[in-house]
């Protein structure tokens, strides 16, 4: 324990300099989240108040049906739409660092552009697109004299989803990848190139390799999105309400409960829930990642 | 999906960072201040104020904030402001229906922010007062209007202890739009009963595949209140504060659920959402020969569907029972006083203005093309008289005008609206809209009902 004089000056300027975030990170994240785990502890009725129930709410939510069809969903959404999307991303992201692509700017940016258009107007858009009476598609198959494709019905609806959320995401997920990819040192390639590896070699010992924790961040931004899953169900629902209900996920679920039910406790207990869920799972592919890193 | 939170960091995620993290968008998603005592400041016994306060609180200068989404309204606030030159009045849409109530209740919550006076329509009233956020505005002379109104709409922004709730604005009885020219082409008679209009529905479908006789859309609710209301139902009725008879799953709603249910099982009928895009092409390419709806409809609709301007005309609902004929009601609004007000006179003052004076009321009609509330103009010869080419030059207002004299007076709605909404919804509409036994999710929808109020402390009977 050396406690130097200049030491101790140190340890107050970090203090001093992580105090505006700690300020704002007590206000504005703590508080908050401390004031739903409270308010998670009773139940509010419209007749009889407020009363205090302890844990009562979580164990209803554990035994919700709704809830954890909602989940269970998502997960499926995730286990689903998270592969394809980032494969896409990284194959899109290798192909653009190969430097083989002409118009490779253009590129880049046509596929970027999808993320920068707001989600409501995404899934407006796709739900245009979608419509089994007047969509283009459905347009296209009468003319065909094909039956229209139900894109909208219940066994097509979370691929539609899916489909919406790659379209937006997968540019997202590109950049970050093509961004790490631009940081790999050329001499790597040089040296590889001397050892006489090809273009696969080099993409498959090297770039993949160093693509590890971009990869595992890009990861743990879809389990979170996945799991959270709100806007394109949401607006979705108004033009598929027999499919799309107030529980389709998770997240909607716990929305309905606050607005529609005013059930604001059990809302809380149900995204804390949610929330632990998400921390879980994230968790545990992050133990995988780092296990794979050290082996 | 949430956007990123952080930009793409060079380094290996920690994974202390990333539980903060992660925990912090699955909670900032739902909820925030909500909670806490909304504390009720009223205060208002029954006891009347004097005119002489009344005509006091007038001339002091004050400034009202009223939600609203009705377009237009300031022409109708310009009328109240030139009466009442002391009292300015701020209007703020706060978006239609369910969102501004989502608003008005965190306002309410958070004690803060709510209007002055606030757009209700009927069916809300309930889910206000169960909460105390209303102001009763009899103390302010508003029992004095009680014969200026239709009767029924008076029964609908009444309180069970005798309370006046909201001022009626604007009605929805229910009337059927219908297509004279696809009738005419396929040789079918308005339908007057509920059994000629089911055998009409056969026909014309079979008639012709591309064409449905009408489209009783899957999420909406609103119209099968209407329905239900027509058939004489009375699915909710509250006694007291906390007692409440829930029966949707009766003798009258099974019989509802029975005829649509079948005909949406034989796809005579459609069930789409409405209000959507393709709703409302197909109104205009004449896939549906009718359209259920409220006294607002045909105003709407000559809006809406303008492809079709000449081949529209109107008549009454179909009747369960031709000897006794009823009407159902979709829609309508009210003028409610929000509970918190600091000016609960000049509130109040506004709310029966708006409403009850004979220029504003007529000019509802008139601008905003809105059902009218009142007697008088349901009797005005002027208004009766309107003749739209849309429908073929049809005296519309005086067929609904009409419809109006037969809505059941004593409909009630329950005190938790949004949730009995949804419910339906994901039951009933569900059912249209997969074919499957509308009558079984009539007894689901009972059932989510009974067990949401038992866990909102109401006692429930009935079933």
């Amino acid at each position: 324990m050396a406690t130097t004089p200049a030491r101790r000056g140190h340890g107050t300027a970090g203090a001093l300099f992580i105090a505006p975030f700690m300020a704002l990170f007590l206000l504005l994240f703590l508080a908050p989240l401390g004031y739903a785990a409270y308010l998670s502890l009773f139940q509010e009725r419209l007749i009889g108040g407020s009363t205090f129930v302890g844990l009562d709410n979580y164990v209803t939510a554990l035994k919700d049906p709704l809830l954890l069809k909602g989940i269970g969903r998502v997960a499926l959404f995730f286990v689903i739409q998270v592969p394809v999307m980032l494969l896409l991303a990284l194959v899109l992201a290798l192909a653009l660092d190969s430097g083989l692509l002409r118009l490779a700017r253009v590129i880049r940016l046509g596929i970027f552009v999808p993320y920068a258009v707001p989600s409501v107007i995404a899934a407006l858009m796709w739900g245009y697109l979608y419509g089994p009476d007047f969509g283009p598609f459905a347009q296209i198959s009468h003319d065909l004299h094909l039956p229209a494709p139900h894109f909208l019905s219940d066994s097509w609806m979370l691929g539609s989803l899916a489909n919406i959320v790659t379209w937006e995401f997968a540019g997202y997920n590109m950049i970050i990848l093509y961004a790490a990819l631009r940081t790999i040192p050329a001499e790597l390639y040089e040296a590889a190139a001397m050892d006489g590896a090809g273009a696969w070699r080099i993409a498959w010992s090297i770039k993949l390799p160093a693509l590890r924790p971009a990869l595992t961040l890009t990861l743990l931004f879809s389990v979170i999105g996945s799991f959270q899953l709100f806007n394109e169900p949401n607006l979705l629902m108004k033009v598929a309400p027999d499919v799309i209900d107030s529980s389709y996920t998770a997240n909607l679920y716990a929305y309905s409960v606050a607005f529609i039910s005013q059930q604001t406790n059990y809302a809380a207990t149900v995204s804390f829930i949610l929330g632990l869920v998400i921390v879980i799972v994230s968790y545990a592919f992050l133990l995988t990642a780092n296990r794979g890193r050290t082996s | 999906m949430s956007g990123p939170f952080a930009s793409p960091s060079p380094s290996p995620l920690t994974r202390r960072g990333f539980l903060a993290a992660t925990g912090a968008l699955s909670l900032a998603a739902t909820l925030t201040a909500c909670g806490g005592d909304g504390g009720s400041t009223g205060g208002s016994s029954a006891k009347a104020v004097s005119q002489a306060d009344i005509d006091k609180a007038m001339k002091t200068p004050t400034e009202l904030t009223f939600w609203t989404w009705v377009p237009n309204i300031d022409k109708e606030v310009a009328l109240f402001e030139k009466k009442y030159p002391a009292v300015k009045v701020k209007v703020v849409n706060a978006g239609q229906g369910t969102p501004q109530y989502t608003k008005l209740r965190t306002a309410l919550k958070a004690g803060s922010g709510a209007p002055d006076m606030v757009q209700l329509e009927f069916q809300a009233i309930p889910t206000f007062t169960v909460t105390d956020s209303l102001l009763d505005l009899r103390p302010y002379g508003a029992a004095k209007l009680k014969s200026t109104f239709v009767d029924w709409t008076w029964g609908q922004v009444s309180g069970s202890g005798g309370e006046v709730w909201a001022i009626p604005q604007d009605t929805g009885p229910m009337g059927m739009l219908y297509r004279k020219d696809i009738f005419d082409k396929h040789g079918i008679e308005v339908p007057t009963t509920w059994d000629e209009f089911a055998a009409a529905a056969r026909k014309l479908h079979k008639a012709d595949p591309d064409v449905y006789l009408t489209n009783l859309a899957a999420n909406q609710p609103a119209a099968w209140h209407g329905l239900l209301w027509q058939a004489g139902g009375k699915p909710y009725v509250t006694s007291g504060r906390s007692d409440i008879t829930v029966s949707v799953d009766d003798a009258v709603s099974r019989k509802l659920g029975d005829y649509w249910g079948a005909l949406a099982k034989e796809g005579v009928i459609g069930v789409e959402p409405d209000f959507t895009d393709g709703w409302y092409a197909a109104l205009n390419k004449g896939k549906y020969a009718t359209w259920l709806t409220g006294a607002w409809g045909p105003a709407f609709l000559s809006g809406s569907a303008k492809a079709t301007a000449g081949k529209w005309r109107v008549a009454p609902l179909p009747q369960w029972d031709a000897a006794k004929p009823s009407a159902g009601n979709w829609g309508g609004s009210t003028t409610a006083v929000v509970r918190s007000t600091k000016n609960p006179v000049a509130a109040a003052v506004f709310a029966q203005f708006l409403n009850s004076d004979p220029a504003s009321a007529r000019m509802f009609a008139t601008e905003q093309f809105f059902f009218p509330a009142t007697k008088a103009l349901l009797a005005d010869s002027s208004f009766l008289g309107d003749a739209p080419a849309f429908y073929g030059g049809q005296k519309v207002n005086k067929v609904f005008a009409e419809i109006s004299t037969e809505v059941d007076p004593s409909f009630q709605w329950p005190p938790f609206l949004d949730r009995v909404a949804t419910d339906w919804t994901e039951t009933v509409g569900k059912s249209l809209a997969d074919k499957s036994d509308t009558v079984r999710a009539l007894g689901s929808w009972q059932s989510r009902i009974t067990t949401f109020a038992k866990s909102q402390g109401f006692t429930v009977k009935g079933g």
